[in-house]
C-alpha cells in the first residue's frame, strides 16, 4: 500500500506510541490524585505541556490541551467572541478555512456576530492589503489559516499578526496542517490563539492543542472539575496528550531534513504528473506545504480517481463534491476561481517522511491509466477530442 | 458512506462501457457543472427490442455503478419494458446506494428514457406521450447553485 494522504490523518510514530503506553496502563493515575500513582501522571502532563510549548516558541501556561484541531477552532472563535462582544461584533476571516472554522463562524453569524470572509487569489493567497481594508472599528477577531488542507498554500501570517497586533485585534491561525512540518513560531507569527491537531504530525487521533497568549482570558469551554486552569474540565487524556508532545518533538527535530526530503518528493511527483494531458496544479508552487501535490484532471471526477487508486493499493483524497457527500465542490476549490466542471476532477496527494521514491513512482506508473481509464468512459473527454481536432 | 460490494464490482469492472457506431438511439442527461454526465447508445431492432447497449459516463463511483446497472436491466429487453425501469429498481439491483447518492439512479433512469426518446424522434413519433418528458426539461440539464 502508498499511504498517500497524510494531510487526512498519519499513523502514530513508534516513538509517540512508546511514549503513550505507560499511561494507558502501568502509569494509569488521575493527575488530579495527590497520591504516587497520581502525581507521576501529573508530571508527565507537565512534561507534554512544556515539550509542546517549546516546540511553537510559546509558555508552558500558554498552552491548552484540547480533543483536537475542531475544538481548538472552536474555543479560539467562540471564546475570543464571547471574550470581545462588548467591544464589537466583527470578525474577519478567509473563504478557504478549514470546515471547523467557517462552520463556527457560520455558528457566530446566526448569534448576531458579523463575519467577512476574504477571498484568495487563484493561488490561494490572501492578501495583507485585503485583510488590512477589512479592518473596522468594530472588528474583534481575526482567523487565517496557516496553510490550506486542500491545495497546501501558505499564508502570511507574521505579516497579518503585526498588522492584528498594531490595530490591537485578536489574532488566530489554524495551523493544523502546517506544525510538525514547516517551522511554526507564536511570537514570530504575533498570533494570540493557535490551533493544532496531533495526528497530523504522527501523534494520536482526538488530542490537540489551542495556544493562549499569555494575558488573553479566554473563557471557560467546559465547566468541570478544574483541569486546563478550570478552562477545560474533564480528567485529562494523559496518554494522548503524552503523545502528542513525542510526536511533535520528533517532528519538529527532524523537520529541516523532513522537510526538504518531502518536497523533494512532491517536486518528482508533481513533475511527473503535470505531463498528463489537461492536468494542473493546485496552489501556489512556491509557498505551499512540503507535503501536499494537489490537482485537477479535466473530464474525469475526483471520486471515481480515489476509488480507482484505491484498487492499486494507493490512498488519496478529493475536493470533489461526490467525494463530500454533497453536490457542490469545495468550497477551496472555488474560491481559487476553479469551474465547477474541473473542481470535480480534484485529487490531492499528501506525502510524509515516510514515504520513497518508489512510492511516488508507483503513483506516476499508476496514476496516468487510471486517468487515461476514466477518460476512455468520459462523455466529456470525448467533446474535449472533438474541440481538439 | 459505505457503497455496496456490488457497486464496487459494477464501478471496477462496468458492463457494457463504449459507443456503438450505428446506433439509433443516443440520449445523454446531467450536466458537467454538477458532476456526472450518462451517455447511453441502444441499438434497437424492428421489433423494438433493444439489442445492444452502451454507455458512457463521467462521475462519481455510483454514476458508473448505476450506468453499467442500468444498462444490464434493459439489455435485451423491449423498450416498452426498458421505459418501466425506475431508478429504485436500479438502486435495489446494486443493493442501494448511499442516501447521497440516491440522484446518481435518477440520472441512470433517465438516460435510459433520453436515449428510447431519441429513437422515437428519429423515427418521426413524438416521444412525449411515450417516454412521459419531452427530453428538454429540467431533470436532463440539472443545474444546482
Amino acid at each position: 500500500m502508498v499511504y498517500a494522504d497524510h494531510a487526512a490523518t498519519t499513523a502514530v510514530s513508534d516513538k509517540a506510541l512508546a511514549a503513550m503506553l505507560p499511561y494507558l496502563k502501568e502509569q494509569y493515575g488521575n493527575p488530579s490524585g495527590i497520591y504516587r500513582l497520581g502525581r507521576a501522571a501529573r508530571q508527565a502532563l507537565d512534561q507534554a505541556r512544556e515539550t509542546v510549548a517549546k516546540a511553537i516558541g510559546a509558555q508552558a501556561n500558554e498552552i491548552y490541551f484540547t480533543g483536537g484541531g475542531s475544538e481548538a477552532d472552536n474555543w479560539a472563535l467562540k471564546g475570543a467572541a464571547e471574550l470581545k462582544k462588548e467591544k464589537g461584533r466583527h470578525i474577519i476571516t478567509t473563504q478557504i478555512e478549514h470546515h471547523a472554522l467557517l462552520n463556527t463562524a457560520h455558528y457566530l453569524e446566526e448569534q448576531g456576530f458579523e463575519v467577512t470572509y476574504l477571498p484568495v487569489d487563484q493561488l490561494g493567497r490572501i492578501s495583507l492589503k485585503a485583510v488590512e481594508n477589512a479592518i473596522r472599528e468594530d472588528t474583534i477577531l481575526i482567523s487565517v489559516m496557516t496553510a490550506n488542507n486542500e491545495i497546501g498554500t501558505i499564508q502570511p501570517i507574521a505579516e497579518i499578526g503585526a498588522l492584528a497586533r498594531e490595530k490591537g485585534i485578536l489574532f488566530h491561525t489554524d495551523a493544523v496542517q502546517a506544525v510538525g512540518h514547516i517551522p511554526v513560531n507564536v511570537e514570530e507569527m504575533q498570533v494570540d490563539f493557535l490551533s493544532l491537531s496531533g495526528h497530523k504530525f504522527g501523534g494520536p487521533k482526538g488530542v490537540g492543542v489551542l495556544y493562549v497568549r499569555k494575558g488573553v482570558r479566554l473563557p471557560a469551554l467546559i465547566q468541570g472539575g478544574g483541569q486546563e486552569k478550570g478552562i477545560r474540565g474533564g480528567t485529562e487524556n494523559v496518554a494522548g496528550f503524552v503523545g502528542m508532545a513525542a510526536a511533535l518533538e520528533e517532528a519538529v527535530s527532524n523537520l529541516a531534513e523532513n522537510e526538504a526530503k518531502v518536497a523533494a518528493l512532491r517536486e518528482r511527483l508533481v513533475d511527473g504528473l503535470l505531463k498528463i494531458p489537461f492536468s494542473a496544479l493546485t496552489g501556489d508552487p512556491i509557498n505551499r506545504l512540503p507535503g501536499i501535490a494537489s490537482f485537477v484532471f479535466e473530464c474525469v471526477e475526483g471520486e471515481s480517481m480515489v476509488m480507482m487508486l484505491d484498487a492499486k493499493g494507493i490512498c488519496a483524497s478529493s475536493g470533489s463534491a461526490c467525494s463530500s457527500g454533497s453536490l457542490d465542490p469545495s468550497h477551496v476549490l472555488m474560491a481559487i476561481g476553479l469551474l465547477h466542471e474541473v473542481s470535480h476532477g480534484s485529487l490531492r496527494l499528501s506525502l510524509g517522511a515516510d514515504n520513497t521514491e518508489e512510492d511516488v513512482d508507483y503513483i506516476l506508473e499508476q496514476l496516468p491509466s487510471v486517468i487515461a481509464r476514466l477518460r476512455e468512459m468520459s462523455p466529456l473527454w470525448e467533446e474535449k477530442q472533438k474541440e481538439v481536432q | 458512506m459505505m457503497y455496496s460490494e456490488k457497486v464496487m464490482d459494477h464501478f471496477s469492472n462496468p458492463r457494457n462501457v463504449g459507443e456503438i457506431a450505428d446506433a439509433n438511439a443516443v440520449g445523454q442527461v446531467g450536466n458537467a457543472k454538477c458532476g456526472d454526465i450518462m451517455k447511453i447508445y441502444m441499438k434497437i431492432d424492428e421489433n423494438e427490442v433493444i439489442e445492444d447497449v452502451k454507455f458512457k459516463t463521467f462521475g462519481c463511483g455510483a454514476a458508473v455503478a448505476t450506468s453499467s446497472m442500468a444498462t444490464e436491466m434493459v439489455k435485451g429487453k423491449t423498450v416498452k419494458e426498458a421505459l418501466a425501469l425506475t431508478n429504485q429498481a436500479v438502486a435495489e439491483a446494486l443493493d442501494g446506494l448511499p442516501p447521497v447518492k440516491m440522484h446518481c439512479s435518477v440520472l441512470a433512469e433517465e438516460a435510459v428514457k433520453a436515449a428510447i426518446g431519441d429513437y422515437y424522434t428519429r423515427q418521426g413519433v413524438d416521444p412525449e406521450p411515450i417516454v412521459g418528458c419531452n427530453l428538454d426539461c429540467e431533470a436532463c440539464h440539472r443545474t444546482h447553485e
